[in-house]
């Protein structure tokens, strides 16, 4: 036990050491998602280009790593050089001075090549202040097999009525098939995700042009009521605790008929390896409400930037070329297969003949992530940019209470109206408060 | 016990012992069965009990792969871990023993004199010390952590070991002070009448009496500080993160992660687990805090 | 019976310990209360003295505060009635002649070495989860409907999981303090015709109040602060949501600091309220 224990301790002390010999080191903070923890397994690709640049990998649960980023950036701590962030922080840490722009970016960089609606999403006064690594829009993925046993077809467009009857159609409880997966689990980047794309294809929107909130508008109460009864009908139990992971489990274990959600979703449920139902998925359009023309404007891209605390922002540039650049896509292809390739961020990855023949989703991802329009969210005029998310600050902490209200009511705890009624109030005294 | 007891109500105490000790002990026991199961073993419908092919690719991946020399289990992984398991690990202990030593070294002083020479003020001091306890650790992360800034403390050893420290001492103090008070006090007379110095009274006569408490203090400590999750997350990046840090890392990835999770949680508790089993005797004895007279 | 001098050494020997403490409870309780009469929200890049009483206004008028109160009490109190009385039972049953005593009591002590962000993992995924989780197989195995156990009833869940961790501290204290018990006045009262419950009424139980104070003391300082299990679990939704859970959330996802700062310093009110509720009860019985 000791003499064990000892050469433990040992072993420690002198990987520590030999960590330390490196000239300059990088600190990366990212999130555990399989494209990030693919990225660090091929990290020896970079070790071995850049000798002189030793990497530290923090990876945590996405809830954990915004925490932590948050507060670094805010109290200055520069533990730092590179963070991964999205949409959201981008804009409002620049505006604060807490990025460094990537301006002056190595060779390979290619900053012409990354799809444009992403890179304006990322870019406040003309400076790119983050780098996208994956980007994705939100799209309808389904169970062809059960769609046909069920007799039912998705149209490529569909309205939320095609989904509701497809999804009674497929839904045979008693073999643990429940007809949709939708989030569940309360939070701004959770259900509100997905609630807030879509009331955008209901017509709705957060706030009217004063800054009011608009919650309890017809088109937030028709929203959030269809979306609770499609729960409580073809819904898995226990919905309310379910975020994108727990449906990606569920879709892959073959429980789930329709999911609706990230674009992202698509490449792990065709993955053989993991995925019980990789030849059965079918692709459409996010769904809208007949009558808007609004596909919900989902658009989000994990993306690396520098803190300006940071002490090795150089090296950190060099990371995020290696990282985010055209040769790491083709890494991972000749590594992984192009299945696996981050997407969502290269319009050359798009041309590519062998990527479009390996991933059949490639099509659908590119056009949602098109015909998203981050800047005019709903059909209605806001005042706000933004998608699944309302591009404001206040909207973390709004966004989390009228989460946990809707998460509520998809519990049972109360009804929509009344849940909607208590977000309202919410975001009212909020939004006063902020001084809007 | 002097009395007799009949074999049958023996029987049935035992029966119902051991089912409640198992039921307790299940969610452990579970997950630790669950991290030798590929991922789509652990999710089975329905769950497979031991009929699975054990495998060490969890262990593998999460980087616990230790030498126990008559068995390796570098032999059974292939390629790089997603974490160094190793790392984490001695961040925990260094943290863990390092805050319990420090937090002796000024509890032991300081319940001792509580003990042995007690003022008007002595239980004042003590309950005052149990309320510092109190103070919500999320209400003062924003001073705390600036603190750090400015002192350049964060991510280093030395920060988190004083943190630590901090918040237990209370409790160190309380689990002496009480063990000392059950020292009789006419050991001291004794010694006194036999002329002893205070120095003396205190390496000869106490220190060995004292020892047991101390231990069992020292245990409770490394437990509490080994599991505290809120400022080794929030203090720590890489160099001084402890394993509250790599279990964030497993929490709740894309795709199936329950065998992942259960390598990953089994790897975490199981040095604490560990060494409470083994010394938990020593930790019984001196876990009284006053309670028993 | 102490000397001036003796006592002189006393005091030098508590100081250190005092002034440390005394440290880590006033600065950043001051810098608490210093921020919480800014308008301080770095997120905007605002930082603006003095906004007076408005932050702790804003806390104590928001529709959250009472409940999280509430629901902290309810936390507090159910995971101590059931550690108590769950800890009392185990510590009798541990106390009978069984076979395999010290394996028993290894088992029924090891949650206690599982760090909270675990053993709420634990609970949520392999335990609870309703689809893949062992008690939806065990219901499923009876022919019942699975019980979704966080979305269903989330604060007894949470509860449920608080108590697994900290029943084996409780069951320990109190089964030293039972096993200090003098046997033959059980064995007089059992001549006497007396049966087990008042037995255990009479002088199990008064014998135990000691040992129960310092388990609901020691308990009550660490539930306070619970924060791991609802952050892995629930994230403070379906009516779980605790004072500490609430600062966090100004705190941390408004990224409102002053605010939070207020609900900070309205906290350490409350729970020294408690603590000195507490600590009267405590220091009445250590005094016997």
């Amino acid at each position: 036990m000791t003499k064990t224990m000892r050469a433990l301790l040992g072993a420690t002390a002198l990987s520590i050491l030999a960590g330390h010999a490196a000239a300059e080191t990088v600190t990366i903070a990212t999130v555990n998602n399989g494209d990030m923890v693919r990225m660090q397994g091929l990290a020896a690709d970079f070790a071995e280009k850049h000798p002189d640049i030793e990497l530290e990998w923090v990876i945590l649960e996405e809830n954990v790593l915004r925490q932590r980023v948050t507060q670094d950036i805010a109290t200055g701590g520069g533990q730092f050089d590179i963070v991964t962030i999205g949409q959201y922080e981008a804009p409002i840490w620049a505006a604060q001075g807490w990025l460094e722009p990537l301006n002056d970016m190595p060779e390979g960089f290619e900053p012409d090549d990354l799809m444009p609606a992403i890179v304006s999403s990322l870019t406040v006064d003309g400076n790119l202040y983050a780098a996208p690594f994956y980007g994705e829009s939100a799209m309808v993925m389904y169970r062809t097999d059960l769609a046909e046993a069920a007799g039912v077809t998705i149209p490529a467009e569909p309205t939320w009525t095609d989904i509701m009857t497809a999804a009674e159609a497929m839904t045979d409880r008693d073999a643990g098939i429940y007809g949709i997966c939708l989030r569940g689990k309360a939070g701004w980047g959770e259900n509100m995700a997905f609630l807030t794309a879509m009331a955008n294809s209901y017509g709705a929107r957060w706030f009217n042009m004063d800054w009011e909130p608009e919650l309890t508008s017809p088109e937030w109460t028709a929203a959030v009521n269809d979306y609770l009864s499609m729960m409580e009908n073809y819904g898995p139990p226990g919905a309310s605790s379910n975020g994108f992971n727990e449906n990606l489990a569920l879709f892959q274990q073959g429980k789930c008929g329709i999911w609706i959600d990230a674009t992202v979703a698509a490449s792990f449920v065709t993955d053989p390896a993991n995925s019980t139902v990789a030849e059965h998925v079918g692709y459409a359009v996010f769904p809208h409400k007949e009558g808007v023309e609004n596909h919900g404007n989902w658009l989000w891209a994990w993306s690396l930037a520098i803190p300006s605390s940071s002490d090795a922002k150089d090296a950190a540039r060099t990371f995020i070329t290696w990282a985010t650049g055209s040769g790491y896509i083709a890494l991972v292809a000749e590594k992984e297969g192009w299945r696996a390739a981050p997407p969502g961020t290269r319009k050359s990855l798009y041309a590519n003949d062998a990527y479009r023949a390996a991933a059949p989703f490639a099509d659908m991802t590119l056009s949602a992530m098109e015909a998203a329009t981050p800047a005019t969210p709903s059909v209605q005029e806001t005042p706000y940019g933004g998608g699944q998310f309302v591009a404001i600050p206040e909207f973390q902490g709004i966004g989390s209470a009228v989460g946990q209200e809707i998460s509520a009511a998809l519990a049972g705890q109360k009804t929509g109206e009344e849940a909607l009624e208590a977000a309202q109030e919410f975001a009212e005294e909020e939004m006063e408060a902020a001084g809007y | 016990m002097a009395r007799a007891i009949s074999t049958r109500s023996k029987i049935t105490f035992t029966a119902v012992a051991w089912l409640i000790g198992l039921l307790i002990f299940f969610p452990i026991l579970w997950t630790m069965l669950t991290s030798f199961k590929t991922e789509a073993q652990a999710i089975a419908d329905p769950p497979v009990v031991f009929g699975f092919d054990w495998t060490l690719e969890n262990y593998c991946t999460v980087g616990f792969r230790p030498n126990l020399y008559f068995f390796d289990f570098n032999e059974f992984c292939e390629g790089a871990p997603r974490s160094e398991y190793m790392r984490f690990l001695w961040n925990s202990v260094a943290i863990a023993v390092g805050s319990t030593l420090l937090g002796i070294v000024i509890a032991v002083p300081a319940a001792w004199a509580m003990a042995f020479v007690p003022g008007r003020r002595t239980k004042d001091i003590l309950l005052w010390m149990l309320s510092t306890k109190m103070l919500p650790a999320v209400g003062v992360l924003y001073p705390i952590n600036l603190i750090f800034v400015e002192a350049d403390l964060l991510d280093t050893h030395f920060g988190l070991i004083v943190v630590m420290t901090l918040i237990n001492l209370p409790i160190i103090v309380w689990m002496l002070y009480t063990y000392f008070r059950e020292i009789p006090g006419e050991i001291l007379e004794a010694a006194r009448m036999d002329g002893a110095g205070m120095g003396q009274e205190i390496f000869y006569v106490l220190a060995p009496m004292a020892v047991p408490g101390i231990a069992s203090t020292i245990l409770l400590n490394i437990i509490l500080a080994w599991n505290e999750a809120f400022w080794t997350l929030n203090l720590t990046t890489f160099d001084a993160a402890p394993l509250t840090q790599f279990i964030a890392g497993y929490s709740s990835p894309e795709g199936n992660f329950f065998a992942k999770l259960s390598a990953a949680s089994t790897a975490a508790i199981a040095p604490i687990l560990v060494l409470g089993w083994f010394s938990q005797k020593q930790l019984v004895r001196g876990l009284t805090f006053g309670a028993v007279k | 019976m102490a000397t001036r001098h003796s006592r002189g050494i006393a005091r030098i020997m508590i100081t250190p310990a005092v002034i440390v403490l005394l440290g880590w409870m006033l600065v950043p309780l001051v810098m608490t209360l210093w921020f919480s009469f800014h308008d301080y929200r770095p997120q905007r890049g605002i930082y603006e003295c003095c906004v007076g009483f408005e932050n702790y206004a804003r806390f104590l008028g928001s529709s959250s505060f009472l409940k999280a109160v509430f629901t902290t009490l309810i936390m507090l109190g159910g995971s101590l009635g059931i550690t108590v009385i769950g800890g009392i039972f185990l510590a009798i049953l541990l106390n009978q002649p069984i076979w395999g005593q010290g394996i028993v009591r290894v088992l029924v002590i090891a949650p206690f070495f599982v760090m909270p962000t675990v053993s709420a993992l634990v609970w949520k995924n392999m335990m609870m989860d309703p689809v893949n989780g062992i008690l939806a197989h065990v219901w499923a195995a009876f022919g019942a409907e699975p019980v979704s156990w966080l979305t269903d009833v989330p604060l007894f869940s949470i509860i449920m999981i608080v108590s697994w961790q900290w029943l084996p501290f409780a069951t320990l204290i109190l089964l030293t303090a039972i096993q200090s018990l003098d046997s033959e006045q059980l064995e007089a009262a059992e001549m006497d015709g007396a049966g087990p419950v008042p037995r255990f009424v009479s002088i199990i139980l008064p014998h135990l109040a000691r040992a129960i104070t310092v388990v609901i003391l020691i308990e009550t300082i660490f539930l306070l602060s619970i924060f791991a299990e609802i952050f892995v679990t629930t994230q403070g939704g379906l009516g779980t949501k605790t004072l500490t859970y609430l600062i966090y959330e100004r705190v941390m996802e408004s990224q409102n600091v002053g605010l939070g700062s207020a609900g900070g310093i309205l906290a350490v009110i409350l729970a020294n309220i408690i603590a000195i509720f507490l600590m009267r009860i405590v220091g009445k019985n250590l005094d016997r």
